[in-house]
Formats: C-alpha cells, sequence, structure tokens
C-alpha cells in the first residue's frame, strides 16, 4: 500500500513548468508579431489617408495595386504603376543576383570539399568571402557610391580621369543609369551573400557520404563525373531549399534598393517592392496611405506562403511518407482478402 | 626517394594535373578574395586621407589623415547635426547587447520548455513556431507601424529591444540543438538533489548549451547591428541622441555633393570597424554557426 506522501510525490506533475517556460515567448510575439500581422491584414481592407475610423473598402486597395485602374484616376494610376514598376525590379534583381550567386558559390564549395586538391589556408578563403556579410548594408552602399557614383571624383570615374577638366572626360553615370544601376544592385548583393550561400552549400557536400566520392576516384571519375552524377543529385534538396529562401529573402530586398542613392529621391530604377511598402506607410513620406502599404504586404504574404509550403514539401520525409503508403495499401490489401473469404489460395 | 604512384593516362601524371588544377583554383581563389577586400581597402586607405588627396588620383597607399577626418564629422555642422561616432556606437551597442542577450535566454528558455516537459499544447506550439518561422518583417511592417503610434511607442527602444524575445527560428534551432546533445536524465538528477525548475535551468542547462547559446547571440548582436529597416520605422524623428549607427551613415551618404568625401569615408569606415573587429575574433564560432545552420535537420 502507497502511503498519502508516496502517492503525492507519484502525482507531481511537471507541465506547468512547461506553460510558464514557453509563456515569455507566446506573450511577445502575440504583441509584437502576431498582432501586427492582423492589423496588416485588417488595414488592407480599409481607406487610406488618416489613422483613425478608416472606412472599410473591401477589396479596392487590390483592385487598385493588381488591375488596371480607371484612365481619368491618376492618383491610383500612379500607385499601380508605381507597384508594377517596383515588382519587375524586384524580380529582375533577383534573377540577376541568383544565378550568378548560387553558380559561384556551387563551384568554390566543390572546390572547398575537393579531398583531391591540396589547399592550405582554407579557413581564411572562407574567413574572407564571408566577411562581406557581416558589413551594415548602409554601409555597403555607401562604399559602392562612393567607389561607382555619379560625381567625377568617385573611384571608377577618377580612373577614367574625369577628376582632370583638362581631359574632358565625361563620367559615367551608373547610379543614374537604369541597367547600370540594376546591374551594380546585383553584384553587390552578390558579393554580400555568396560567401553565406558557399557555406551553406559546402555543409549539404560534407553531409554527403564520403566512401562515394572515393568509389568514383577509385572507378577513374574525373572531377566533372564526380560533380554531375554524385555531388549535384545528392545535393538536389538543398539547392531546392537554398532557391526557396533566396526567393523569400529576395521579396523582402530593402537596404541596398533604398539607399543606393545621393540626396533623398530614391532611386526609381532600383526601388524594390519591399521599399513600395515602406514608403506608403513611413512618416516620412508625404502621406501615408496604410491601406496600400497593407495590400502589398498581403500580396507578399500570400507568395512567401506558397514559398514557404513549397520548403516544408520539399524537405519533407519522403522515404517516411513512402512507408506509410505502403503500410496502407498492405492494411487494404488484408482487408479485401478478409471479405473475399475462402475464394482466394 | 620512395616510389612515386602514377596513373598514367596518356595526359601527364596524375599528380602533375592536380597540380595544374590546385593552381586554377587558387588563381580564382585569390581574384575573388582581391574583389571582396579590394573595396574594403579603399575605404581604409580613403579615410585616412585629406579631401584634397582623394579627389586628386585613387592610390591604394593609406594616409595619416583618419583624426583630422574624424574631427571634421564632429566640428562640422554638416556632418555634426546628426552623426556623433561614440553615440550611435553607444546606441547600437544598447540595442544590438540588449536584444543579443533577451533572444538567447527566451530562445533557450523556450526550447527547453518544448524539450523537457509534457504538456498538452507542445505539439501545437511547436507547429505554431515551425509555422510563423518564415514570416517576413516587412509583411508586418505597417500593422506594426499602427501598433507603434497605437501604444505611443515610436521614438523609443521598447519596440526595438523587446520584440526580441520571441525568436521563432531560433527557437527552433535551440530545440533540435537540445534535442541532440542534451541528457534529459541530468534534470531528473537534479530534481532528486532538490533543485527546482528554474535553477536547473539556470545553472545546469545554460552551461550545457553554452556552444549553441554563444553562436547564436553573436549573430543575434551582428544582425540586430546591421537591422537598418526596423531602427528607421521605430525611430522616426531622428534625432541625434537617439539615432544608431547605420541611420547616422545613411544620413551622411545621402547628403548632397559632400564637401568633404575624407569625412565621408571615415564615417562609413567607423560603422563598420565594431563588426569586422568582433568577426575576425570570432570568426571561426561564426562560419561554423552558418554551416550548422544550413543543414536545418
Amino acid at each position: 500500500m502507497a502511503t498519502a506522501a508516496q502517492k503525492r510525490i507519484k502525482s507531481v506533475s511537471y507541465a506547468k513548468y512547461g506553460y510558464i517556460f514557453i509563456l515569455p515567448f507566446f506573450v511577445v510575439y502575440f504583441i509584437f508579431s502576431l498582432y501586427p500581422l492582423l492589423q496588416t491584414f485588417i488595414l488592407a481592407f480599409h481607406a487610406n489617408g488618416g489613422r483613425t475610423n478608416l472606412a472599410f473598402v473591401g477589396l479596392d486597395n487590390f483592385k487598385t495595386i493588381l488591375a488596371t485602374p480607371a484612365e481619368n484616376d491618376f492618383k491610383a494610376m500612379g500607385i499601380h504603376d508605381t507597384f508594377w514598376r517596383y515588382m519587375k525590379n524586384t524580380v529582375i534583381i533577383w534573377v540577376g543576383n541568383f544565378i550568378p550567386q548560387i553558380a559561384l558559390s556551387l563551384l568554390l564549395a566543390v572546390w572547398f570539399t575537393d579531398l583531391r586538391v591540396k589547399m592550405p589556408g582554407k579557413g581564411f578563403f572562407k574567413v574572407v568571402m564571408y566577411m562581406p556579410n557581416i558589413i551594415t548594408a548602409a554601409s555597403v552602399a555607401g562604399l559602392y557610391l562612393s567607389l561607382f557614383g555619379d560625381s567625377s571624383y568617385s573611384v571608377i570615374n577618377m580612373l577614367r580621369g574625369c577628376n582632370n577638366p583638362e581631359l574632358g572626360v565625361e563620367p559615367l553615370k551608373i547610379i543614374t543609369g537604369v541597367w547600370s544601376a540594376r546591374v551594380l544592385v546585383m553584384f553587390i548583393q552578390v558579393w554580400m551573400w555568396f560567401g553565406n550561400t558557399m557555406i551553406m552549400l559546402m555543409s549539404g557536400i560534407q553531409g554527403i557520404n564520403e566512401s562515394l566520392f572515393e568509389a568514383a576516384e577509385i572507378d577513374g571519375a574525373n572531377s566533372r563525373q564526380t560533380f554531375w552524377k554524385i555531388t549535384f543529385p545528392l545535393l538536389k534538396t538543398i539547392m531546392v531549399y537554398t532557391l526557396l529562401t533566396s526567393m523569400i529573402g529576395g521579396l523582402q530586398m530593402f537596404d541596398i534598393p533604398f539607399m543606393l542613392h545621393t540626396g533623398n529621391v530614391i532611386n526609381e530604377n532600383i526601388a524594390t517592392v519591399a521599399v513600395f511598402v515602406y514608403q506608403m506607410f513611413h512618416k516620412n513620406f508625404a502621406k501615408p496611405s496604410f491601406g496600400y502599404s497593407a495590400a502589398a504586404s498581403v500580396i507578399l504574404f500570400v507568395i512567401t506562403s506558397i514559398l514557404g509550403a513549397l520548403v516544408f514539401w520539399v524537405q519533407r520525409d519522403k522515404d517516411a511518407m513512402e512507408k506509410a503508403k505502403k503500410r496502407r495499401q498492405q492494411i487494404k490489401e488484408a482487408k479485401r482478402r478478409a471479405k473475399g473469404g475462402g475464394f482466394s489460395i | 626517394m620512395s616510389k612515386r604512384i602514377t596513373y598514367d593516362d596518356g595526359k601527364g601524371g596524375y599528380q602533375t594535373q592536380v597540380l595544374i588544377k590546385s593552381a586554377a583554383i587558387y588563381f580564382a581563389l585569390i581574384l575573388l578574395t582581391l574583389i571582396c577586400l579590394v573595396p574594403l581597402w579603399i575605404l581604409v586607405v580613403n579615410a585616412t586621407k585629406a579631401h584634397a588627396d582623394i579627389i586628386s588620383k585613387v592610390s591604394l597607399i593609406p594616409g595619416t589623415h583618419l583624426f583630422k577626418n574624424i574631427k571634421t564629422l564632429r566640428t562640422n555642422t554638416l556632418y555634426s547635426k546628426f552623426f556623433n561616432p561614440l553615440r550611435g556606437m553607444l546606441n547600437s551597442l544598447i540595442i544590438a547587447g540588449g536584444c543579443s542577450a533577451l533572444t538567447v535566454f527566451f530562445s533557450g528558455l523556450t526550447a527547453y520548455g518544448l524539450v523537457v516537459y509534457d504538456f498538452k499544447l507542445k505539439g501545437p506550439a511547436f507547429v505554431f513556431i515551425l509555422a510563423v518561422m518564415m514570416v517576413p518583417t516587412q509583411v508586418t511592417a505597417v500593422g506594426f507601424m499602427n501598433l507603434l503610434i497605437q501604444m505611443n511607442l515610436l521614438d523609443s527602444y521598447i519596440p526595438l529591444i523587446v520584440p526580441s524575445i520571441a525568436a521563432p527560428a531560433i527557437v527552433f534551432f535551440m530545440r533540435q540543438y537540445m534535442l541532440s546533445s542534451f541528457p534529459l536524465d541530468i534534470i531528473e538528477a537534479a530534481r532528486i538533489d532538490g533543485s527546482n525548475e528554474f535553477r536547473t535551468f539556470l545553472t545546469i542547462s545554460i552551461p550545457m548549451m553554452k556552444p549553441a547559446f554563444a553562436v547564436q547571440a553573436i549573430f543575434a548582436f551582428i544582425q540586430k547591428w546591421n537591422d537598418y529597416y526596423t531602427q528607421s520605422i521605430v525611430l522616426v524623428s531622428g534625432k541625434k541622441e537617439q539615432l544608431t549607427m547605420p541611420m547616422m551613415v545613411q544620413k551622411v551618404i545621402s547628403i548632397d555633393r559632400s564637401p568633404d568625401s575624407g569625412a565621408n569615408y571615415a564615417a562609413i569606415f567607423l560603422s563598420i570597424v565594431p563588426v569586422v573587429v568582433i568577426y575576425i575574433i570570432l570568426s571561426k564560432f561564426i562560419i561554423g554557426g552558418v554551416a550548422a545552420g544550413g543543414v536545418k535537420e
């Protein structure tokens, strides 16, 4: 017989500590992230202008942004055009930075993990290549403005001799040019992020069973064959993961496109959707239009959710799912047989 | 001399091939290193030169004008009306340091709660954290701004620091780490010895989780130091005493036709020195942390 004391000890439950330990996270998350998220959704369906007592306007904000507005509605036309121009910039800059970045990172990752290549100073190269990623984007923008700026005294223009009036060389206008500015942003994005992607891909390659590479080497495969037949197929999942997270990151691209200009006017040729959202709600820009900003945010949210769902789908455990499917089939089969009675042999 | 094994395939020895390949790779790596470092080196060089020298010719040899340039930043009202390097660094340090400490402590606490205890809402709580991990800051920004207006929190450090208590991605990382390398028996042992739950967390699990805590703390610090977006949303009035380093730099670079480019370079230089120093000292940790976070399995 258990004594009363023993019974009491047996019934000690630690469950309440679980709740206590996770409580601060959820309280803060609800106040500072979930509530703002709901607010964003609510604001997306309300009129623009002041901040209180906004009228419910249904899908009007989305219509203005997505569908072509009436020809005499200049304000809506402006919003619509700006959004699509910025969206176009976002896509162009993302594609132009992702393709070279993934190619370069993959090449470097393969080199760094190649058993055959003797390479002293590997650590040094990794440290240097990751370094641009930790530098404040504002400083990076300032640095590149002084290197590739429009003035006659930017480094690139001085190298061309523009600082000497006698030569009469016209300065290059990289920042105000449409495509030159875009290419520069792409370059900066690659410069900042290739080290990060490289390290991620490297840890992916290191996760591949080493004996596969050794077997390939013994069988006489050259580097190219090893890459296309072993590394690349086995790296597919992590590559797709990198692609999708980079897309989500690309939709949020803000700092460099927002800051790569002198003066106070935003460079429209490189402004992204995130800049659109920011401009529409930030106090420092003429008229806050929370409705449009929120509607654009909701559009971004929907796209991000789809991409995020794809990430989970890619990363799902295929073997486990296959097994579960087989088991279900076997159960079905067994049931069918049981029903069929004695007819089957 | 020992015998050298060669795999002769008609294109020269195996060793020669490896040597040629290594040389080519080395060349490419040095080129990339230069691309990474030359912009930063030009920054250092120009930050140490006078305006007249900078605009006369491009050179890669540092000068001796750094302190004069910094002095210009402090005395010329064009800069000093918003740029004060010490103040900016202090402000950034308060924000980044506070965020980093809160993030690590509370993410550890949350992960601990999710791993160690069994309770009804454990599953749903974890699924929730997974689901919100990828919600971008930009999407909540409008609502966040609205919240700040409603709660009268604009131009305050509270909305910059307190939200770091809830960092879903870091909770996720810490949970994975605990599941893989935290022996739960030790908690049982601590209970038998009479330690209460909070004390067990503080004095046993935190020291055991030090590596994970350290990496996440460094990342959180660098990320928050660099977070121009949130800072510029919250600190709308742009009061000089409140500005952080990235915001000050942003104001410097948007000066049209700056009269003293040496001072401009010096401002950018000052803003990156702290992070670069931290990075170089802790680079081993940081690179390891990126690699560990890459494979989220």
